[in-house]
């Protein structure tokens, strides 16, 4: 039985443990049957040209792990950005723990969405975001028709949430194989603010696929600052498609950091419904051996005077791959539109590769919409400098590479994640920069 | 210290220096002049360690070792340092941390541990006051939109720190106004002991008055072609180059 088919049936068996006669469950059914006409996309469409599922859909996965498991905070504190106060939503093998999370409804809600979805208190919010910014894709689809757990944020309006929320996904390797389907909603009133880490993390080498799909929402003048660390085994894949819809004034960015998995795939979706919006997405992707990165992004402007900044950093070695592909519609009506993208790579071997490919869709004529893309190798001059003052030869590649992804740090805005990146980065590079970073 | 001994080097199958003889002992400061293209820069380079450079014949001894097969780094490590015509900008390495990280690397292979990061700052200190520059300047960028003349005192800023047996100063005179070459020229004088050795290459005599050499040696076509005392960049400044050329073509 092929992974489709499998999920098709396994549909059946979700059905005997969620309500039924919820609306949300005409949604997923509706989902299912898309998904089945629909199947998992593949190269022969433009928006995969380059990225292929074949090879992880093949697992046979486990798509309702059997039985719980728990993980002892010691052996997993590492995973988490531990040297800062935080909330906290984990989940092991897609069921949460509660053991490690630290959830809130003081006035804010930092919770489940299995109980979002079936509380009435969160009714009036589900009713009106649940799905509504999600796109009409395949592998969308597919994360709607099971969707039941994740995270759920909701900030009401005028809050300065006081710390940042982790959002950690365990795979404990109890299975030989799983998929997991994370579904989230953050829902950002007027004039707040969140920060957000999300993270998925596979405890052993059997193969895990996530297709995940998180929607957000920034409401007038909201902030919302998402941070997604990916450095997974090479045995875990991630599709993670995020969707995030602002109104006017309302600042979004996400940075997104790319090291481990063998396949991972960001659909990153931002959508302009308001004037004076500011979208960002920033991205660092380190990654060797076979591993694959595909940043598959879009920015809808749709009203006038907005901004968006894109700044995409890869660094390939080995027989890595990478794809970039960035599309920037502009709307007729969203003149003065600033949107800046640039993606810049690094293939330290011969064999591996990058697919960059800007895609600006431009319907206003008063805009300014620059984009550029590199490829290229270290400098050698930039290196026997380096090397002429005593530094040797990986270590100053390493530096030169740090140097080069460096700039993309300069945005975020949590000194100890930003540590962490620079920790991860110099040991992705195998360096010791040698001073403190 | 150094001998060159009848040293050949070419690039892209161009051959540029065409038997190089050379012999720089402790204490002494060598000027090499030259017109443009005679292969002044390449043999600051070759003796630095450019890989992009093919030596096809002689040696180069430092203190009696070959070090042709070593590396950039290596050399560094023992002693050598190349102050750059054209320095890299590096941007997202403030001038502190190279500089931290080309210390703390040239004693780890001598079996160092880490200099200490009090003493580290108060080195960077010391020697930053030397070159007169300012303390902002040092969490800035390396190279990175500095001028000429930011440029050349920041290449004697590192010299100074690493503290080499050879320096080596390429064109340090070009793109300095009257004042920076003052500093620059100043710092170097400061940091000749009786142990360690400059060669200053230049084009002009002008960073000479600054530099007093203690041999002048003239290159042509990649060769060696006249030597002599601080005498001789004085009429090569006053004659220019083309007596030397017709010299040695005769």
């Amino acid at each position: 039985m092929d992974l489709k088919e499998k999920l098709v049936s396994s549909f059946l068996a979700f059905e005997n443990t969620v309500d039924v006669d919820s609306p949300i469950h005409d949604i997923r059914i509706e989902a299912m049957k898309a998904f089945e006409t629909e199947g998992f996309p593949n190269k022969k469409q433009e928006a995969w040209k380059y990225t292929s599922l074949n090879s992880i859909l093949k697992n046979d996965y486990s798509v309702f792990p059997k039985h719980e498991e728990a993980l002892d905070y010691k052996d997993v504190k590492k995973y988490f950005i531990h040297d800062i106060d935080s909330y906290k939503i984990i989940f092991i093998d897609g069921k949460y723990s509660s053991h490690l999370s630290e959830t809130t409804h003081d006035d804010i809600d930092v919770c489940l969405m299995s109980a979002a979805l079936t509380k009435p208190k969160y009714r009036l919010i589900i009713e009106n975001y649940f799905n509504k910014v999600a796109s009409k894709d395949s592998l969308a689809y597919l994360n709607t028709a099971f969707s039941n757990e994740g995270a759920y944020i909701h900030i009401p309006k005028n809050k300065l949430v006081d710390k940042p929320i982790q959002i950690i996904h365990f795979s404990t390797g109890n299975e030989a194989a799983l998929m997991l389907q994370p579904r989230n909603l953050v829902v950002v009133d007027e004039n707040s603010h969140v920060q957000i880490i999300e993270r998925h993390q596979s405890l052993t080498d059997n193969p895990v696929l996530t297709n995940s799909v998180t929607e957000i929402f920034a409401n007038k003048r909201a902030i919302v600052d998402y941070y997604k660390i990916q450095n997974d085994r090479q045995t875990a894949s991630l599709i993670d498609n995020t969707y995030i819809n602002q109104r006017a004034e309302s600042l979004a960015k996400v940075h997104t950091f790319s090291f481990g998995g063998k396949l991972t795939r960001n659909n990153l979706n931002f959508y302009q419904n308001g004037e004076r919006i500011d979208s960002t997405m920033k991205g660092i992707t380190i990654i060797g051996d076979k591993q694959h990165v595909d940043h598959n992004t879009l920015v809808h402007h749709i009203e006038p005077n907005c901004e968006s900044h894109q700044d995409y950093k890869g660094i390939f070695d080995a027989n890595s791959t990478g794809v970039f592909n960035g599309k920037v519609v502009v709307e007729k009506e969203a003149q003065k539109t600033n949107a800046f993208q640039a993606n810049n790579n690094i293939l330290v071997s011969d064999k591996a590769t990058i697919n960059t490919k800007p895609q600006l869709e431009i319907f206003a004529d008063d805009v300014k919409c620059s984009h550029g893309c590199t490829i290229g190798q270290l400098d050698d001059s930039a290196l026997f400098y380096l090397r002429s003052r005593g530094i040797p030869e990986n270590e100053a590649k390493g530096l030169l590479m740090y140097a080069f992804s460096n700039n993309v740090l300069d945005s975020v805005k949590i000194p100890q994640i930003k540590q962490r990146i620079t920790k991860l980065i110099a040991n992705k590079l195998g360096v010791n920069i040698g001073f403190d970073l | 210290m150094l001998k060159i001994k009848d040293l050949h080097a070419s690039v892209e199958d161009k051959n540029i220096l065409r038997g190089i003889n050379l012999e720089v002992n402790p204490g002494e400061v060598h000027a090499i002049m030259g017109p443009n293209g005679s292969g002044k820069s390449t043999l600051a380079s070759v003796i630095a360690g450019k890989e992009d450079y093919e030596v096809e014949g002689g040696k180069i001894l430092l203190d009696g070792e070959d070090i042709e097969e070593l590396g950039a780094e290596e050399r560094a490590h023992k002693g050598v340092f190349l102050s750059f015509q054209y320095p890299v900008e590096i941007p997202g390495v403030s001038v502190t941390n190279f500089m931290k990280t080309a210390i703390n690397e040239t004693r780890k292979a001598k079996g160092l541990e880490d200099m200490p990061a009090k003493e580290m700052l108060k080195l960077i200190r010391e020697k930053s006051e030397l070159l007169e520059i300012d303390r902002k300047f040092l969490s800035r960028s390396l190279n990175e939109g500095f001028s000429g003349g930011e440029k050349k005192r920041n290449e004697i800023f590192q010299m100074a720190m690493l503290e080499p047996k050879l320096a080596i100063l390429d064109e340090t005179d070009s793109g300095l106004d009257i004042d920076a070459l003052r500093i620059v020229a100043n710092g170097v004088n400061k940091l000749k002991t009786k142990d360690n050795a400059v060669i200053v290459i230049t084009h002009y005599q002008r960073l000479l008055d600054y530099i007093v050499p203690d041999f002048v040696h003239v290159l042509h076509n990649g060769r060696i072609v006249k030597s002599g005392g601080k005498e001789l960049a004085h009429e090569l400044e006053a004659k220019g180059y083309d007596w030397i050329k017709e010299e040695v073509d005769a």
